[in-house]
């Protein structure tokens, strides 16, 4: 009974501690880097990179 | 997980047109798999069971075949479409290339909505699975559930935020445990090693065998989605696979294989030792057949082995559920469906952070404050209309590309049979899905109508218009 009582605790305190953990790096990250880096990410690009689209004549 | 800062300076950018931070290409096919099985396997574990209530076991396995044939159709049908669409969003981009922006809008809830609420409910199912293991060691009763279910949610939500290659390989990890804890079981039980225990011809004679007609059949396939639910996940990955057009396909088709293998195996061990009455009582009779066999057969290694199991296969459903939803929503926010502080990509895990973030609140509150059964229902009806938008889709995708003007990684064979019988078998699984949950139905597509005017005469202005059509396609045919 005791065990399972611990164990309730100890995973509201390893919740706790997972949320921190994540806050405090979003906020890191946040203040840390320019929004416009963060938000750079842009569909297609690495599709652009490694897979060509052409087909006419066999050329891949 | 790579651990340098892209935009430290000592490397490069990602591509030519500004990108400074984006997702991370690591994953190979095998993540593949395993994020599409593992979002699917705990419907083996438990659910699916409820058909045989409805039906009987025959008809359970009716439709288990009847449900496999509708996402053999979803995964040939992805696998073309996401081979050549391969970008974050999965069948949101797709819907956004070749349908529009209405669609494209309307899939992102749809695969938001069903994955966080299915990672609600597995978050439920881990707590309550805690509990059970409580109660059978310790004889502890009053156990408190809901730290095991934040703690669940948190840990994989902290996963995924830190890196989607060990994210997936965890899951790879844990889902091929409780593909072969399945495989054990039934070579155990079957025969194949030792005697057999099935008595199929004594538990399935007589009234039992079709205990309400063939209505009941038509019952029982609402359920027989639970085997599959979530393959189309894969397509998710697409933007983070090192080879789209390989790994998707050979990721997916395998995931449906396994799958269908898992669920006729699955039925057939579970129906060859519990009564139909207890096996299709999922509240108050068999809530994990899986675990509840292995417990008949008196071993006491495959009782340990079908609980790791049960619990890895739902710690694997809620992983690639956060995985799949975050990376919808991500899309989304990119391409300012939604505020464009979502597109946010973290300059060293390369994870959408704020999306996965954003949506921990939203699967708590479901977690701890709705009841399964609802949170269940939610997820399969999003589930279903984001099927019934596939066929549209690939049969849009053809006609404006048709073959030979783009490359596709995979081209799937007898167009457009499978697209119609996705269709038709969507349109019977509606039906089925009216006769039981008709309210739900209703009042989830009465949402889907006001969010959708709602993005036509407010939010659609914010849209990146821009960046609509990505691809390095020809014009499309007509146009």
């Amino acid at each position: 009974m005791a065990l399972w009582t611990f164990l309730e605790y100890a995973a509201w305190g390893l919740s706790a501690l997972l949320a921190a953990l994540m806050i405090i790096e979003w906020v890191r990250t946040d203040t840390t880097y320019s929004e416009e880096v963060l938000t750079s990410s842009r569909e297609g690009e690495l599709e652009a990179m490694t897979e060509e689209h052409k087909i006419d004549g066999g050329q891949a | 997980m790579t651990d340098f800062d892209i935009t430290s300076g000592e490397r490069d950018g990602m591509g030519p047109h500004g990108t400074k931070v984006g997702l991370l290409r690591v994953l190979g096919p095998a993540h593949v798999w395993a994020l599409g099985v593992g979002i699917v396997l705990v419907g083996e574990y438990m659910g699916w069971n409820f058909g045989v209530g409805k039906g009987g076991a025959y008809a359970a396995l009716i439709a288990c075949w009847f449900a496999g044939i509708l996402y053999t159709c979803v995964a040939m049908i992805d696998s073309e479409v996401t081979s050549t669409v391969a970008a974050a969003g999965g069948q949101y981009t797709q819907a956004k290339h070749i349908v529009g922006p209405l669609m494209a809008f309307n899939v992102g809830l749809y695969l938001t909505f069903a994955y966080t609420m299915l990672e609600a409910a597995n978050a439920i199912t881990a707590g309550y699975l805690i509990s059970e293991v409580a109660r059978l060691t310790s004889g502890v009763t009053d156990l408190d559930q809901r730290p095991f279910i934040v703690l669940a949610i948190l840990f994989l939500a902290w996963l995924n935020f830190r890196g989607v290659l060990a994210t997936l390989t965890f899951n790879l990890v844990i889902t091929a445990i409780a593909f072969v804890a399945i495989i054990i079981l039934f070579l155990s039980t079957s025969g194949v090693l030792g005697t057999s225990m099935m008595k199929h011809a004594d538990l399935m004679s007589g009234q039992a065998s079709l205990p309400y007609g063939w209505i009941g059949v038509l019952a029982a396939m609402h359920f027989g989605l639970w085997y599959y639910l979530g393959i189309e996940g894969t397509t998710q990955a697409a933007e983070e696979v090192r080879s789209p057009a390989r790994a998707l396909p050979f990721g997916t088709l395998a995931g449906i294989m396994t799958l269908m293998t898992a669920a006729t195996l699955t039925w057939y061990v579970c129906s060859g030792i519990l009564p139909w009455e207890f096996l299709g009582d999922g509240v108050n009779g068999s809530v994990a057949p899986l675990f509840d066999t292995a417990r008949l057969t008196g071993s006491g290694f495959l009782v340990f082995l079908l609980g790791v199991g049960t619990l890895f296969a739902t710690l694997a459903s809620a992983n690639g559920c956060i995985n799949d939803a975050s990376r919808a929503w991500f899309a989304m926010g990119r391409d300012r469906y939604l505020p464009g502080w979502f597109g946010a990509v973290h300059p060293r895990y390369r994870t959408p952070y704020r999306s996965i973030i954003f949506l921990v609140p939203i699967a708590l509150i479901f977690a701890l404050g709705a009841p399964l059964d609802q949170v269940i229902t939610f997820s399969i009806l999003s589930g279903l209309l984001e099927y019934t938008f596939m066929p549209l889709n690939v049969i849009l995708f053809r006609k404006k590309w048709p073959m030979g003007v783009i490359k596709r990684g995979y081209e799937h064979p007898f167009h457009p049979i499978p697209a119609i019988t996705l269709l038709t078998l969507c349109a019977v699984t509606y039906f089925a899905v009216f006769l039981g949950y008709g309210t739900q139905l209703v009042a989830m597509i009465g949402f889907y109508i006001i969010v959708s005017l709602w993005f036509h005469f407010w939010r659609y202005r914010f849209v990146n218009r821009g960046a609509q059509f990505t691809m390095p396609w020809p014009r499309p045919a007509g146009y």
